[in-house]
């Protein structure tokens, strides 16, 4: 068959596909207003970082440098002082009931040889309690050093400094929506075609679509070119709300992004034809493609970083796309990071991309 | 003489343990409305995947229009017109969408062909722009043969077109396949509603992936070659167990509201009455009766 017979078909389809999805009762509301939600809400609630850290102080000293220690800590954002008892055993028994994260442990006559603080945690929850009590500790300091200024006493007290490179403010969002614009395009680009694709099997209309001159490529390719485009849309959309919203803009190139962006939505839509064209109901393809999901965002180094898997996992995720598309992602858009910079991870992508189309093409062939 | 529309040698096609189609030979004529009947597993809609190029045979071979089903595909789908057992045009879609992308995907413009689709879609005219899914069982088959058609097809593979179709639709749809016939179009419909074979010039009989007979209907009811009697009583389950008590009864089953009596050579009616009249049925009546093809089954599928 003629390239511009194939291509009139392929004209054919799309129109079909275009009027679908407008009558479809989510699909338009999953790529115009689920962006837009997710940029606005998830950074908001999806946050690592620490509030509302509740200590029980167990003063012994009850000293006016101790009462002033507290006052301190108490004023700070993220620290509570919820209780001040008499007895450790009390102070063990507050963490015990929840009432408390962080234990400071003040000994008698501390103001008068300023010994040792004893800052206890609750490793139960083990990031509130790691940064609480480093909270705890710097608010210590600095209340310390003003303590010393201010008495013209000069002691060594150790200056704790530190310095998040990248993002500064070592804000949660930040690390955030790079993440969420990554989980939008797996479920327009896997999901979507995937569910489309089976719908059509489902619902018998692939029977009359295969006995007409329609290629099977021609097939598949309309029912991907609308999620590419949608992918396009959506990423573009992403990023505006965080600038908008969240003030985050790229460091390095929007168009790099694009590029990356596209590479990933064929990664993502070869994988979900390759299960479209294995499942026979929609309960199937939706069950298959939420075990990629859970794999690809606990294992893409979205979240957790992949620096702290065991050593067999972290060989694991280089079979994972969203490593890849992460870590570009993240450091054009924390580090300003340049194509140049990151070309083993395009080429990777890229690499990735290519596999996964041949195969789904192949196991489409195989089914008909 | 041209080539058969239809030729199909030694097909064979199997579904793991399960043997749908078992060394079938077939050949329809050009120009020809031949029907496959047969109950549901009988292998009809296997033969059709086969025939509508959507599934390789396991060993044997089909042509259509000359055709071969598996090496000519391409060039075959631009000429065939299928239309499945189920319904396959898009439910939200409506009735001249959905006409309008199968016309597009075929490259053809509706007004040529309408000349082949006028008689029943327009019907379907008065509402154009109800979606198809909404449509009546009769409605639907009667666009989908309209979807079907509108590339004007050399033959058309009608898989089960009546199935769950009212009786009246169902005889409608006949007129409109007897409309076709006068266009040329080879038509092979199947359908496990046995009255409905009358209404094909030939028939081929199906059962379990076997082809039992071919022929027109009536010569293969006119071969039954039976005594064939029709067996009333108000207590007709006694009376289909007291006949098939009988040495002389072959066979006995039931048939509308009455029972089909196929009876031996030494058969005879009065004598059976006299003896069913002694097991306590005493308002048996056994008259002969005209054979057809739903007997012809029976008789042929108990030989298996």
């Amino acid at each position: 068959m003629s390239f511009k017979s194939n291509l009139r078909i392929l004209g054919a389809l799309l129109h079909k596909e275009l009027m679908l999805m407008k009558r479809n009762p989510i699909i338009p509301k999953i790529i115009f207003i689920m962006p837009i939600g997710v940029m606005l809400l998830l950074p908001l609630v999806a946050t690592m970082d620490v509030r509302n850290v509740n200590i029980t102080v167990v003063d012994n000293d009850r000293s006016q440098l101790s009462r002033r220690l507290v006052a301190d800590m108490d004023a700070t954002a993220e620290l509570k002082v919820t209780d001040i008892v008499g007895t450790h055993s009390e102070a063990v028994r507050n963490v015990e009931n929840g009432d408390a994260d962080v234990i400071l442990t003040i000994p008698p006559h501390w103001s008068r040889d300023l010994s040792q603080l004893y800052v206890e945690a609750n490793g139960v929850n083990a990031t509130k309690g790691t940064l609480g009590a480093q909270y705890v500790s710097a608010s210590l300091m600095t209340t310390l050093g003003k303590w010393q200024t201010a008495h013209g006493i000069s002691m060594t007290v150790p200056a704790v400094t530190v310095k998040n490179s990248y993002n500064p403010t070592l804000n949660f969002r930040n690390f955030m929506i790079p993440a969420l614009l990554i989980i939008l395009l797996i479920i327009i680009c896997g999901f979507l075609p995937a569910l489309n694709l089976v719908s059509e099997k489902e619902s018998g209309t692939i029977e009359a679509m295969n006995v007409t001159p329609v290629g099977r490529f021609t097939f598949v390719l309309s029912k991907l070119i609308p999620f590419w485009v949608a992918a396009i849309f959506v990423i573009t959309v992403g990023m505006l709300t965080g600038w908008l919203v969240y003030d985050l803009w790229p460091e390095g190139s929007v168009w790099d992004i694009y590029v990356a962006s596209i590479l990933f939505s064929l990664v993502m839509s070869g994988l979900g034809v390759a299960i479209a064209n294995r499942s026979a109901t929609m309960l199937q393809a939706i069950f298959v493609m939420f075990a990629f999901i859970m794999i690809f965002q606990l294992m893409g180094g979205l979240f957790t970083p992949i620096s702290s898997m065991p050593q067999w996992a972290q060989i694991v995720t280089y079979a994972v796309p969203p490593r890849y598309f992460n870590e570009i992602i993240r450091a054009i858009y924390l580090k300003g990071a340049s194509m140049s910079d990151l070309w083993t991870q395009y080429v990777c992508l890229a690499g990735i991309a290519v596999l996964i189309s041949l195969f789904a093409a192949w196991s489409y062939k195989k089914r008909a | 003489m041209t080539t058969p529309a239809i030729e199909i040698n030694g097909l064979t096609k199997r579904y793991g343990s399960l043997t749908a189609l078992d060394d079938i030979s077939l050949s329809v004529n050009t120009g020809e409305m031949f029907g496959l009947i047969g109950p549901d597993g009988a292998g009809k809609s296997s033969l059709y995947r086969i025939l509508a190029t959507l599934m390789a045979p396991d060993s044997g071979s089909a042509s259509v229009l000359g055709l071969d089903t598996v090496k000519d595909y391409r060039a075959l789908r631009l000429r065939i017109g299928y239309m499945p057992e189920r319904f396959s045009l898009y439910p939200d879609m409506t009735v001249m969408e959905n006409l309008h992308f199968f016309a597009s995907l075929f490259g053809v413009k509706i007004e040529d062909n309408y000349d082949l689709i006028a008689p029943f879609f327009g019907q379907l005219e008065k509402f154009p722009d109800r979606m198809a899914g909404k449509l009546s069982g009769g409605m639907k088959q009667k666009l989908a043969l309209s979807c079907a058609l509108i590339h004007r097809p050399d033959i058309l593979l009608l898989d089960e077109p009546t199935t769950g179709v009212d009786a009246v639709s169902r005889s409608e749809f006949w007129d409109m396949l007897a409309t076709l016939r006068q266009k040329e179009i080879t038509i092979l419909v199947s359908t496990s509603y046995m009255d409905e074979a009358t209404r094909c010039g030939r028939i081929a009989m199906m059962d379990r992936g076997h082809i039992l007979r071919v022929g027109t209907p009536d010569a293969l009811a006119a071969g039954l070659g039976e005594n064939l009697y029709n067996a009333v009583s108000a207590d007709m389950f006694g009376l289909l167990s007291a006949l098939r008590k009988l040495p002389e009864v072959s066979d006995c089953y039931t048939f509308g509201a009455t029972l089909h009596v196929v009876g031996s050579d030494r058969f005879d009616s009065a004598e059976a009455e006299r003896r069913l009249r002694r097991e306590g049925i005493a308002d048996a009546r056994i008259y002969p009766a005209k054979g057809n093809i739903e007997d012809l089954f029976i008789k042929l599928a108990g030989n298996e």
